[in-house]
C-alpha cells in the first residue's frame, strides 16, 4: 500500500511493541522455570506450558509444584517470619520501596511480559497493571513505616498463602504481597497456571532487591497446588478468583483458625440514568465491560438503562462497538486483546450460545484468523430471570436491561448474589449519592468506572466475599490484635438434684424473643436451668432451626435500623444502659445463682460500661475520605453489615450478649443471639430490658436451646450477612462450613477464650461493619 | 472550496455533502444537553494511549494534516505582501523533494484565514489554486462591535471574494443563557454569508463550562452553522481537547437526528505534528472516517505545518529535520 492510499484511506495501521526484551528474558532464563523458595530458583521440573494465548506460541515451561515443594516453601516463610517481623516497619519499608523502585526501572518489560502472557493489551499492562501494581508497593511501604505508630496493637498473622488468578497477574500479586509483607508476614504465593510469568520476573526483582530470603515464596501449578497451599501450615489464606473455588476453600479452612479473606466474582450493576452525559456514560462502558476483555471480577457487565433514554443509549453504545479494535494484544491501538486461554473462550461461547433470550448485537470487527478472541457483545431486552443477568461470564459480554424509577433501579441492581462493584451514571449529584449507599456493594463509582487505588480498599460483599485490599482497612486483613490466645474449656450446664426445689416459688417462664415478642419454642419444648446446687432456676425454650428462621426473619425485616442515624441509635442504647443499670442488683443476682460465682455485680457494670461505649461510638465511627491521586474523592463509608447471628458466650453470660449486642447495634445491624446455652437467664431477663427501651421490633432477636442446635442453621441462613460465635462448645468448623453456602463473614473463637472483662469495641465495631468505598469524581 | 489539487487526491470525498440548513430553535434539546467534565477529561487523556499511528500511516495522516489546515494570519501588523507570502506557502506547504520521496501527488492547505482587509490580496495571490479564502468577521475577535456592521462585515469579506466566514458569537449571549439571542444572531449571519460557508467561533475559553460549549455548538447547528469553531486564538485557553471531545460529541448528535454534517474546526494551541495526529484519531473515533476531510475538518494554526513538515523529512531520511529546512510563510 503507498502513503497515497494510506493517506485516502486514513487507517491506524500496524503499531506493534516490540516483545524482543521479554523473550529475550525467558531465553535468559532457559525457558523452563522452577519455584522461587527461600530466595533462590529451584531446578526447573517436569510441568507444563506457558503459552501466549494470542498466538498460542510457548512461551515457557513450568514446574508444578509438589507437595515436598510446597512444604519447602512453608517451612521457608515459617522460618524467615519472625526476624522479618522483627525487622520493624521502618526496616521493611526499606525493602518494600526497592521493590517499587525496581518494578519501575522494569516497568516495560513487566508490561510486554504480561501482555504476552496473559493477552491483554499493551495499553492496559503498560498503562493501569503495572502502574497500580508499583503504586501499591509504594503505598505499603509507607504502611510499613507508620505500623508501629498508628497500629500499635497490630502485630503479624504469621505465613500467609496467597493465591491469585490469572486476570491481572502482576497487579493481583501486588495487591497480596505488599500489605503482607509490609505488616511483617511472609507468603508463599501461586499465581495462576495461566500466568505465571511476571510472579517469576518479580521473583528476580526480589532477589535485585535483596529482599531477606524466605519472605516472599512463589510456587507455580495447577488448582492442586493451590489446594496444598490452603491445607498447609499457614495462619492465613488469601484468594482471588472464582466464588466456587472460593466456596471450597471457605469450606477446607473451616475451624482450622486460618485467617481468611476471599475477593470472588461479580455481575456488577452499570446503572444509567436519564439525566446522564450519555457518551461519557457510553465511554464508560468500554472501560467497564471491554477491559481486559471483561475477564475483570468487577466489570460493569449488567447494564440498567432507564427506559425513556434506552434506545438512544443503545444506538449510541452500539455505534461505539463499531468502533472498538479487536486483535494482537502487542499492538497500541487495540482495545479488545486475546481472552486468557481455549478453556475460558469455551465457557464464554458456551455462555453466549445458551442465552435465547433477547437481542444480542455484535459489530462486525476484523478478527484474527487464531488466537483466542472473541467479539465484543452486547445483549438487551433481557430480564432479571434470565442467566445472562445473574451468571457471570468473564468475557467481553454485557447484558441489560431497562428500569423505570430510581428505586426500581436499586432493586434490580440488588437483584444479585454478587455485591462486589456498581455504576451509577448521573448528572443529579441528589440522585447520585442517594443511590450510592443503597447498592449493595463494596465499591460504587459514580459517573466513572473502574478506578482502581492502593489507597481505597477493594472487596465485595454477598458472594463476591469479605475483606478488603488496599487502604487503612484492608491491613486488618494481615494483622491480629498483639497478645497470645488462651484456650476456651466448654463450660457445661449444671445438672439439676432430683430432691431439689426451685429456687423461685412462682413460677416465670422463660421464652425467646423475636420480632419484638416474646415466643414459644416451635418444638414445644423446654428444657431445666439449674444452679450449681443443682435446685431449678427456670425453664427455658429449647430453640430449633424454625426459631432460627422465625428470628431470621423478624430481623431481616427491621432494615430501617440500619437507616437510622448514629445519633438515634445512640439514644436508644444509652436508654438500654438506664434500664439495665436500674435492674443492676436483680441481674447481678441472677448471674451470681446461675454460674456458682460472685462476678455477678462486676459483670452487670461492665455490661452497662459497653452499652454506653457503644453509644458512644454510635455517632463516632467515622469513615474516611480517601487521598487517591485523580480528581476524586473516594468515601470510605463504614456500613452495617446487615443481620448478625451470633452465638453467645458462656464464661459471662450478660455481658459475653451485651458485648455483641452493643457495638452491632450502634453501627446500624440487626442480631440474632444466641444465649448462652448453660446460663441463658441472664439473656431472657435482658429482652424485658430490650422490651422497654424503645427498641424497633426485629432489631435484636435472642434464642435459647443448645448452641448447636442453632449454630448450624444460623449459619447456613442465606439471610444472615455474618455470623460469630463465642461459644465454650467449640463450633467454629461446623460455622464456617455452613457459612459457605452464601459465603457469610465469620468470625469465631476457635476454642479460644476473649477476655470479656477487657473492652474490645474496636474490634466489634470493625466486625460490625463493612467499608464501602463511593468514588466521586468532581469538576465542571 | 473544490479545488483540482483537492479533487485529485481526494476523488470521492468532496462529493456533494449538502449544507446544513439548520432548524428550529429547540429548546429541549438544548436543556437535555449534559457533558461531565470529569469523564470527557478521562476520555481525552487516555485517548492518545489507545492509538497509536506509526510509520508510513503517520507520513500518510501528517500529510492529511497538511490539507487540513486553514493556513492563518491574524496579526495587527500584517501586509499584502506578508500575506502572499503565507499563500504561497499555501499552494506548496511542502519541499517537492518530500513529496516526491513519499510518493505523494502535490497537495496544498485547506484555506488561508485572515483578516478582511487581507482578503483581495489573498484571493489573488490563491487565484487558480482551488484554495478558498477564509475571513474572520462580525468584529473578531471579541464581536462587540454594533450588530449591524457586523452583519455589513460578513457581506463586504464575500464581496471581496471570501469563500468562507469564520464568525464570532456573542459570548454574553451564553454565560446570560440567552439561547433566543444566540439562535437569532448566529441566524443572521448564516444568512448573509449567502454561499460562503460560515465557521462559528464559539470562543469556548470564555464560555465558562463545557456544558455551555455543548449548549452553544448545539445552538449554531441549529441555526445553520457549517463548521464549529473552538476559539479566536486571542482567548487565554484555546483549543483542548475536552472542548473538542465536548464539540464533536454536538456534531454527532446533530448529524445523528438531523441527517447534516457539520464540520470542526479546532483553532489556536495546536503547533505538534504529534496533537495534530491525536486530533485526527479523536475525530476518526468519534465522528469517523467522513470527517477526515478537508470539508469537514480543519486545524486552525499557524506554526503546526512547520513541525509537521519537520516529521515527513524525518519519516523520509530517518534524521531528525530543523525548521529553516522548510520555506516559511
Amino acid at each position: 500500500m503507498t502513503i497515497k492510499e494510506k493517506f485516502d484511506s486514513m487507517d491506524y495501521g500496524p503499531a506493534p511493541e516490540n516483545a524482543a526484551e521479554a523473550l529475550a528474558w525467558l531465553i535468559d532464563q532457559g525457558d523452563r522455570f522452577g519455584h522461587f523458595i527461600n530466595g533462590a530458583f529451584t531446578a526447573p521440573q517436569d510441568g507444563f506450558d506457558s503459552r501466549n494465548p494470542a498466538t498460542g506460541e510457548v512461551l515457557a515451561t513450568l514446574s508444578q509444584a509438589s507437595q515436598d515443594d510446597v512444604d519447602a516453601a512453608v517451612r521457608s516463610a515459617r522460618t524467615a517470619q519472625p526476624k522479618w517481623e522483627k525487622l520493624g516497619g521502618p526496616g521493611r519499608a526499606r525493602f518494600l520501596y526497592a521493590i517499587a523502585r525496581l518494578l519501575q526501572k522494569h516497568s516495560r518489560l513487566f508490561a510486554v511480559l504480561e501482555t504476552l502472557d496473559n493477552g491483554k493489551p499493551i495499553r492496559e499492562s503498560r498503562d493501569i497493571d503495572i502502574p497500580l501494581a508499583q503504586r501499591h508497593f509504594y503505598y505499603h511501604a509507607g504502611m510499613a513505616q507508620l505500623m508501629e505508630s498508628e497500629l500499635p496493637d497490630a502485630q503479624a498473622l504469621g505465613v500467609c498463602g496467597q493465591i491469585i488468578p490469572w486476570n491481572f497477574p502482576l497487579l493481583m500479586l501486588a495487591w497480596k504481597v505488599a500489605p503482607a509483607i509490609a505488616m511483617g508476614n511472609t507468603v508463599v504465593l501461586k499465581p495462576a497456571e495461566y500466568t505465571s510469568l511476571t510472579a517469576l520476573l518479580f521473583a528476580d526483582i526480589c532477589q535485585q532487591a535483596g529482599l531477606p530470603k524466605g519472605v516472599v515464596n512463589i510456587v507455580t501449578g495447577d488448582g492442586a497446588v493451590g489446594e496444598m497451599i490452603v491445607a498447609a501450615d499457614v495462619d492465613k489464606i488469601a484468594f482471588t478468583g472464582s466464588t466456587s473455588v472460593g466456596r471450597r476453600i471457605r469450606e477446607a479452612t473451616a475451624g482450622s483458625g486460618k485467617a481468611l479473606t476471599l475477593e470472588l466474582g461479580g455481575k456488577s450493576p452499570y446503572i444509567v440514568f436519564d439525566d446522564a452525559d450519555l457518551d461519557s456514560a457510553v465511554e464508560g462502558l468500554v472501560d467497564a465491560i471491554w477491559f481486559n476483555q471483561g475477564q475483570v471480577c468487577c466489570a460493569g457487565s449488567r447494564l440498567l438503562v432507564q427506559e425513556s433514554i434506552a434506545e438512544r443509549f443503545y444506538t449510541k453504545l452500539k455505534a461505539r462497538m463499531d468502533k472498538l479494535r479487536i486483535g494482537s494484544p502487542l499492538d497500541k491501538s487495540i482495545d479488545i486483546g486475546a481472552v486468557v486461554d481455549p478453556v475460558q473462550l469455551e465457557t464464554i461461547t458456551a455462555l453466549v450460545a445458551s442465552n435465547q433470550a433477547g437481542e444480542t448485537y455484535q459489530p462486525s470487527l476484523p478478527l484474527p484468523s487464531d488466537g483466542c478472541f472473541f467479539l465484543p457483545t452486547l445483549i438487551q431486552g433481557l430480564s432479571p430471570a434470565d442467566p445472562l443477568m445473574q451468571e457471570e461470564i468473564f468475557g467481553p459480554v454485557l447484558a441489560s436491561c431497562t428500569f423505570r424509577t430510581p428505586a426500581e433501579a436499586v432493586e434490580l441492581a440488588n437483584n444479585s448474589r454478587y455485591g462486589l462493584a456498581a455504576t451509577v451514571w448521573s448528572e443529579n449529584i441528589n440522585l447520585a449519592l442517594d443511590l450510592a449507599p443503597k447498592l449493595v456493594a463494596g465499591v460504587v463509582w459514580i459517573n466513572s468506572t473502574n478506578m482502581f487505588d492502593a489507597a481505597a480498599g477493594f472487596g465485595g460483599v454477598r458472594e463476591s466475599g469479605f475483606g478488603r485490599e488496599g487502604g487503612w482497612e484492608g491491613l486488618s486483613a494481615y494483622t491480629r490484635p498483639k497478645g497470645k490466645a488462651k484456650p476456651l474449656a466448654p463450660i457445661k450446664a449444671f445438672a439439676g438434684k432430683q430432691d431439689s426445689h426451685a429456687a423461685d416459688p412462682v413460677d416465670r417462664t422463660a421464652k425467646m424473643y423475636i420480632g419484638g415478642k416474646q415466643t414459644r419454642p416451635d418444638s414445644g419444648y423446654s428444657k431445666a436451668v439449674y444452679n450449681a446446687h443443682g435446685a431449678l432456676l427456670g425453664h427455658v425454650g429449647m430453640g430449633s432451626r424454625k426459631d432460627v428462621r422465625n428470628a431470621v426473619e423478624a430481623a431481616a425485616g427491621a432494615k430501617a435500623w440500619s437507616k437510622t442515624t448514629g445519633h438515634l441509635r445512640a439514644q436508644i442504647l444509652y436508654y438500654i444502659g438506664e434500664n439495665l443499670s436500674a435492674r443492676a442488683d436483680e441481674f447481678a443476682h441472677r448471674i451470681d445463682t446461675m454460674t456458682g460465682k460472685k462476678g455477678g455485680a462486676k459483670e452487670v457494670e461492665a455490661s452497662i460500661q459497653r452499652l454506653f461505649t457503644a453509644a458512644a461510638w454510635a455517632d463516632k465511627y467515622d469513615g474516611q475520605a480517601h487521598g487517591v491521586p485523580v480528581r476524586a474523592v473516594a468515601l470510605a463509608m463504614k456500613e452495617p453489615i446487615g443481620v448478625i447471628g451470633a452465638i453467645c458466650a458462656d464464661e459471662a453470660p450478660l455481658l459475653g450478649l451485651v458485648s455483641v449486642m452493643a457495638p452491632a447495634l450502634a453501627m446500624g445491624n440487626r442480631v440474632v443471639l444466641a444465649a448462652s446455652a448453660p446460663f441463658p437467664l441472664a439473656a431472657t431477663d435482658f429482652y424485658q430490658v430490650i422490651e422497654t427501651s424503645d427498641v424497633p421490633a426485629g432489631v435484636v432477636n435472642i434464642l435459647t436451646g443448645e448452641a448447636t442446635e442453632l449454630a448450624q442453621p444460623l449459619a447456613a441462613h442465606m439471610n444472615v450477612d455474618a455470623v460469630w460465635s463465642f461459644a465454650s462448645t467449640d463450633l467454629s468448623e461446623t460455622i464456617e462450613k455452613a457459612s459457605a453456602l452464601n459465603l457469610k463473614r465469620t468470625w469465631v473463637n476457635n476454642g479460644t477464650a476473649l477476655d470479656w472483662g477487657l473492652d474490645h469495641s474496636r474490634k466489634f465495631l470493625m466486625e460490625s461493619t463493612e467499608v464501602k468505598n463511593i468514588w466521586v469524581p468532581y469538576g465542571e | 472550496m473544490e479545488s483540482q489539487t483537492l479533487e485529485h487526491t481526494q476523488p470521492l470525498v468532496l462529493a456533494q455533502e449538502p449544507r446544513n440548513p439548520g432548524m428550529n430553535l429547540d429548546l429541549d434539546w438544548v436543556a437535555s444537553v449534559q457533558a461531565n467534565t470529569s469523564a470527557i477529561e478521562r476520555r481525552c487523556a487516555t485517548l492518545p494511549a489507545r492509538r497509536s499511528v506509526k510509520k508510513e500511516h503517520q507520513a500518510a495522516w501528517l500529510l492529511k494534516a497538511v490539507t487540513c489546515i486553514d493556513l492563518t494570519t491574524l496579526s495587527g501588523d500584517d501586509t499584502e505582501e506578508r500575506v502572499r507570502r503565507l499563500c504561497a506557502k499555501a499552494r506548496q506547504p511542502l519541499r517537492g523533494d518530500i513529496l516526491q520521496a513519499l510518493d505523494m501527488p502535490a497537495i496544498t492547505t485547506g484555506a488561508v484565514c485572515v483578516y478582511h482587509d487581507m482578503v483581495p490580496a489573498a484571493v489573488k495571490a490563491l487565484t487558480g489554486s482551488g484554495i478558498p479564502v477564509a475571513a474572520v468577521s462580525t468584529g473578531f475577535p471579541a464581536g462587540l462591535s454594533p450588530f449591524h456592521l457586523r452583519v455589513a462585515e460578513i457581506g463586504e469579506s464575500v464581496k471581496a471574494g471570501a469563500k468562507e466566514i469564520d464568525i464570532v458569537i456573542s459570548r454574553r449571549h451564553v454565560l446570560a443563557g440567552n439561547w433566543q439571542a444566540l439562535y437569532d444572531e448566529m441566524k443572521a449571519f448564516r444568512t448573509a454569508c449567502g454561499e460562503a460557508h460560515v465557521k462559528a467561533i464559539l470562543a469556548t475559553g470564555e464560555l465558562g463550562s463545557l456544558r455551555n460549549v455543548a449548549r452553544a455548538s448545539v445552538i449554531c447547528m441549529m441555526a445553520g452553522a457549517d463548521f464549529i469553531k473552538t476559539s479566536t486564538g486571542k482567548e487565554s485557553v484555546n483549543a483542548t481537547l475536552p472542548v473538542s471531545l465536548v464539540m464533536i460529541r454536538a456534531i454527532r448528535d446533530y448529524y445523528d437526528r438531523t441527517g447534516f454534517r457539520v464540520g470542526y474546526k479546532p483553532a489556536g494551541g495546536i503547533s505538534k505534528a504529534k496533537d495534530a495526529l491525536v486530533y485526527l484519531s479523536l475525530i476518526k473515533e468519534e465522528l469517523g472516517d467522513r470527517w477526515l476531510q478537508p470539508d469537514l475538518f480543519r486545524f486552525g494554526a499557524s506554526s503546526l505545518l512547520n513541525d509537521i513538515e519537520r516529521q515527513l523529512e524525518h519519516h523520509t531520511t530517518g534524521a531528525y529535520s530543523a525548521s529553516y529546512r522548510h520555506a516559511s510563510a
